[in-house]
């Protein structure tokens, strides 16, 4: 008869040749069974006299814990590999692309304001919006633009058929009044006017259409009066703006005299990038100046106490040099194919 | 302004080169435009005399030339211009001349015969397109003599772009005023003596007009040679200014226009009848221009007439019929001034516009009108010969511009610009532009003079003097001001968030002109009365948009065209319409509605065709859902209602809290065939304010209790719409009703044709407690027994 040890080892064996966790269960029978091995033996236990019943009743136990063991290692390692199979036939191809719909996004010019209102905000300019149709007055004479002035020559107006003083705003200067009005207003009451900190993105119109020019374009305005601002300030918000929205300190700003009849005294802005494709070029990028003195009496500020500067710029042609376009008309075209690149 | 360097340095004295003056001029608000040389480089090219002129013995089209270059031997130059001929004076690029685009001369053989350099065109030299055969010299030109230096041709063409308010620029003189107030220079003044008068007769000259016409100057010039040619140099600044060279007379009084700024005009005098008028035009006369243009005139055009007829449009242009001809022996010289407001404007609305009128609208220089009468009398007579008459003038002093004395605050320039620039600088500024300046307690009392119409106020005096310290001297720091924060109201949300939901569902933002054609608004709105332009760009932009979506459609038949098929895009833009309304506060302008709205436009496949989903076009519902994430949480009621440019059956008008706010729905059928689409996209359009508007988030405390799911089943008829059978659930359901969705509609095998069946969840919950069966039981019976009653509904099996 084989003893203690060799039936230990046999199970260890035998369990370990096992793959099926079925044919496990059925060899655990052989030693764990009613009929098994081990269970036998401690059958026989009884038949044995009560000196001996004690060891040997030990020793099996301790055959039975080490079979016993070498089943459950047995039945962990198949369940581990049965699961591992499972996993690795569950495997996918990972490369296949997501499933669903893809993202869309905006128009690169919008792209742009979103980055100006962003960048103004964060130095306190609120943003205003004005009509699209607006009047003449607002659009002109409240500018210091009367009737027959040169300056009118400057932009061609779209007019509204049948109504004689309703045009197409030539820019977005007109908010400047709008916006001054209001705020005048809400502060009739206050000992001190807080300052108008604003800017004033939108559409304007104007009758002229080639590769540069579109009769429908962009302008951010910006305004800020208040008591003691200078042209000095100008220069330096205008200058921080251009260096934070292109990121770069690689750019030179360029104020140069110019008229403009709602500004004294008026400015262009240039700037030339000392890298890239535009290296070396003075580029036109915006109009600016001290608010004049006559706007700020139509928009109700007393210009001896308040003084203020006012900017325009073009955020198609800051778009065109932020991404290298270059041909304004590809903005209002609709093509999927160029507009899809801005996401 | 366009003007060549050499005439501008010969009124002022400068050591700066052409790249300096140009930037000198550019960062004083004068702003060149463009600046170029006269002539492209090239060397080794003189005046040459031809002595003779044989054919070639082996070629019928050459010329063999014996050519005199200033030097003992002549030179032998084999010539195949057609002009070539014996004494005529041409350039001659010598042995070693390098010519405009490189092309080196060297001594060659040509047909087996030597030459030794070549003579040239005009194009061959880069100075115009004139290749015709060579360009011919003047009798007098020294031969031998660099043709550069021969004609000048070392100087530069400046175009100069004005601002409106710089009228005093617009001539040399002006110009060569403002280098010199920026440098220090002196201007060396032309001569404007005025000839003495040789003989006695006059033409009288009266003022009608004087508000318009306030000084006039004429004089009799008689016995002038109209054929004597104009001086080289002259006719070279006149041409290098741009304008053609007519006859001796009219180039002096163009010369002097851009020399001094005073637009001039020469009269044929034996075409005049008795005096001259400056006087506003009576009803029914006319005028034949110069141009050839027949102008019939107003009442509010200011006209020169003589007794008999008009001669002129004032400040603009001369009239046919009146003007110096090759005949003409006896000139009437005018110089007058105009006021900017009689001229403004005019020409433009005649169509066309005028160095003269440029001029007069702009401001003229009325200090100046006599030294230009006398400046252009003094070379004519030396050009023309004749004998001059007294100078006529009529004056109404009165109706002259005054010249303000404006006072400048020292302090309030420093406060406006941010900098002080000092006292005594500013007042070396103001002096040196011209200014008459006095010291007073606080700053300057300042008298512009005649030639500036653009210093009025204090700010004028700012601009002038921080222009010439110049821009960039000013600093430019980061500013300061107080540190208030800007609203951020959370119950308006920004444009920029519906932007990128909407971009998140795969759309695509795009920009259309606001002007559209006609007929989409006909189409799309079934609006006959659009805003309309009185000056559209084209016809299909020329009324303004009412809707959106026109311009969507338009970008996807454009996709489409370009074979892109699947299009999802949208925009955020204002529509404008007509209505009787007053202007108030959200009515910016008085009879105009421009609300802002958001529309989009999805067409083709739903999703991009993908190994992952079946391939379904897109409609209605998915669109819808895109619609409700843009307003949600808030929930719209769809309510089925007509739109013109939608299917009947497939459109929706959506309804916020009572609020008409947009539409939904597929494109009519009928435009999707007018407009070439295929088949139809689905569309919608919110007003943006609604959208913008959302309420702060209402919290309901989450139950502690679980929640119980009942589903039903109910066959109701096919047209009973899911929202009118919810919302009448919702309001007949008890409160511990929570929820009520429909999550299946099923019409087919086991229902009736006429019938549809719905699956509806109801959820039911109560915060405090438990909810027991029997209360659950009763809540659903309620549920069935309400859609039974009301809407014939019958619990399916």
């Amino acid at each position: 008869m084989e003893n203690l040890d060799q039936i230990v080892s046999r199970a260890q064996s035998e369990f370990a040749a096992i793959s099926d966790p079925a044919q496990l269960e059925q060899a655990k029978a052989q030693y764990l069974g009613k009929s098994g091995a081990i269970t036998e033996l401690l059958k026989g236990l009884g038949k044995l006299p009560p000196e001996e019943k004690k060891t040997a009743g030990a020793a099996i136990n301790v055959a039975k814990q080490a079979v016993e063991a070498a089943l459950e290692a047995r039945r962990e390692a198949l369940k581990a590999a049965q699961l591992e199979a499972q996993l690795a036939a569950e495997a996918l191809d990972v490369t296949l692309p997501g499933r669903g719909i893809p993202v869309g996004g905006l128009h690169p010019v919008t792209r742009t304001l979103e980055r100006i209102e962003g960048l103004f905000r964060s130095i306190g300019f609120d943003v205003a919006d004005g009509p699209e149709i607006e009047t003449d007055w607002h659009n002109f004479t409240a500018l210091n633009t009367p009737e027959k002035h040169p300056a009118r020559s400057m932009h061609d107006t779209f007019y509204i058929e049948n109504a004689p003083d309703v045009l197409l705003r030539t820019h977005t200067s007109p908010v400047q009044i709008r916006y001054m009005q209001a705020h005048v207003d809400r502060y009739r009451d206050a000992e001190v006017m807080p300052p108008i900190r604003i800017i004033a993105p939108g559409r304007v119109y104007r009758v002229d259409s080639d590769a540069t020019h579109s009769p429908m374009f962009h302008q951010v305005e910006g305004l800020w009066v208040g008591e003691g601002v200078s042209f000095a300030d100008l220069k330096g918000i205008v200058a921080d703006f251009l260096r934070s929205f292109f990121e770069t300190d690689e750019l030179t700003v360029r104020f140069r005299p110019s008229f403009f009849p709602f500004t004294e005294p008026s400015a262009e802005i240039d700037v030339a990038f000392m890298s890239g494709a535009m290296k070396g070029r003075w580029l036109e990028i915006a109009g600016c100046g001290m608010v004049h003195p006559n706007v700020l009496r139509h928009g109700g500020i007393d210009p001896e106490r308040y003084t203020g500067f006012a900017f325009g710029f073009g955020p198609d042609r800051l778009t065109m040099l932020r991404y290298g376009v270059n041909d304004l008309r590809l903005f209002f075209e609709g093509d999927l194919r160029f507009l899809s690149q801005f996401r | 302004m366009k003007f060549n360097e050499h005439w501008l340095r010969s009124l002022v004295d400068t050591s700066l080169d052409t790249a300096q003056l140009s930037e000198l001029l550019t960062m004083a608000g004068l702003e060149v435009e463009e600046c170029d040389p006269v002539a492209p480089p090239f060397s080794k090219v003189v005046v040459a005399q031809v002595l003779s002129a044989e054919k070639h013995p082996d070629a019928d089209k050459l010329k063999l030339c014996k050519v005199d270059v200033g030097e003992a031997d002549p030179l032998q130059i084999v010539c195949g211009a057609p002009n070539v001929s014996p004494g005529m004076k041409v350039p001659c690029a010598r042995v070693g001349a390098v010519l405009p685009g490189g092309l080196s001369i060297k001594a060659a053989r040509v047909r087996g015969v030597e030459s030794f350099g070549m003579l040239c065109s005009a194009r061959e030299l880069g100075l115009s397109d004139d290749h015709g055969g060579l360009l011919a010299l003047t009798e007098d030109a020294p031969t031998g003599r660099d043709v550069r230096a021969q004609l000048a041709l070392d100087d530069h063409v400046f175009l100069l772009k004005l601002t409106p308010n710089r009228a005093d620029c617009l001539s040399l003189v002006g110009i060569a005023r403002e280098v010199a107030a920026l440098t220090g220079a002196c201007v060396n003044l032309p001569n404007w003596d005025e000839p003495s008068a040789v003989i006695a007769e006059r033409r009288e000259i009266v003022l009608d007009a004087p508000q318009a016409c306030a000084r006039f100057c004429g004089r009799l010039i008689r016995g002038i040679n109209a054929n004597a040619p104009t001086p080289d140099w002259m006719r070279q600044r006149i041409e290098r200014a741009g304008l053609r060279c007519i006859n001796a007379v009219v180039d002096v009084t163009n010369y002097v226009m851009l020399e001094l700024g005073q637009p001039l005009h020469a009269y044929d005098d034996g075409k005049l009848n008795g005096g001259l008028h400056a006087r506003y035009a009576r009803a029914g006369e006319s005028l034949e221009l110069l141009n050839g243009q027949m102008l019939a005139l107003d009442a509010d055009s200011l006209v020169i007439a003589d007794e008999a007829r008009v001669l002129g449009l004032a400040g603009i242009m001369g009239g046919e019929g009146s003007g110096v001809q090759a005949s003409t022996t006896d000139i009437f010289l005018e110089a007058a001034w105009f006021a900017p407001d009689a001229v403004a404007g005019k020409a433009r609305s005649f169509g066309f516009s005028s160095d003269a009128s440029h001029r007069f609208e702009r401001g003229v220089d009325f200090g100046n009108t006599r030294n230009a009468m006398a400046r252009a009398a003094g070379l004519i007579l030396s050009i023309c010969g004749g004998q001059p008459g007294p100078v006529v003038e009529s004056l109404s002093a009165d109706h002259l511009p005054k010249r303000a004395t404006v006072n400048l605050r020292t302090a309030r320039a420093a406060r406006v610009l941010g900098i002080d620039i000092g006292a005594g600088r500013i007042e070396g500024i103001l002096s040196a532009l011209g200014l008459a300046v006095e010291r007073t307690a606080d700053g300057f009392a300042v008298t512009p003079p005649s030639h500036r119409f653009d210093i009025e106020i204090e700010e004028d005096l700012i601009e002038e003097i921080v222009r010439v310290h110049g821009y960039d001297n000013v600093p430019a720091p980061a500013p300061s001001g107080p540190l208030a924060m800007l609203p951020l109201g959370e119950q308006i949300r920004s444009p920029w968030r519906v932007r990128r939901t909407l971009a998140a569902r795969d759309y695509q933002e795009v920009v259309n002109f606001s002007f559209v054609d006609s007929a989409w608004e006909r189409d799309f709105c079934a609006n006959e009365a659009p805003v309309v332009l009185a000056n559209p760009i084209a016809s299909q932009m020329s009324v303004m948009r009412s809707s959106l979506i026109g311009g969507l459609v338009a970008n996807l038949a454009t996709n489409l065209k370009r074979k892109v098929e699947r299009v999802r895009v949208f925009e955020l833009g204002r529509c404008f319409s007509r209505d009787g309304s007053e202007a108030g506060p959200n009515r910016p302008v008085a009879g105009f509605v421009q609300p802002l709205r958001i529309a989009a436009l999805a067409a083709g496949n739903a999703a991009p065709e993908q190994w992952g989903a079946a391939t379904r076009r897109v409609d209605f519902y998915d669109v819808k859902a895109d619609l409700e994430a843009l307003l949600a949480p808030r929930k719209p009621c769809f309510l089925a209602a007509a739109h013109p440019a939608l299917h009947p059956g497939r459109c929706a008008e959506v309804v916020l809290e009572q609020q008409a706010i947009g539409w939904i729905g597929e494109l009519h059928p009928r435009l999707s065939l007018k407009y070439e689409l295929g088949a139809s996209p689905v569309v919608f359009e919110l007003e943006l304010d609604a959208v913008l508007a959302a309420g702060l988030p209402d919290y309901v405390e989450p139950s502690k209790f679980p929640s119980v799911v009942r589903d039903l089943a109910l066959v109701v008829a096919h047209d009973l719409p899911v929202q009118t059978l919810l919302d009448g659930l919702r309001q007949a359901a008890p409160d511990i009703v929570s929820e009520l969705e429909v999550f299946d509609v099923y019409q087919g095998k086991g229902i009736d044709p006429d019938k549809k069946s719905l699956a509806i969840r109801v959820v039911m919950k109560d915060t405090q407690r438990t909810l027991a069966d029997d209360e659950v039981e009763s809540a659903r019976s309620r549920l069935i027994r309400f859609a039974e009653e009301r809407f014939s509904a019958r619990l399916r099996a």
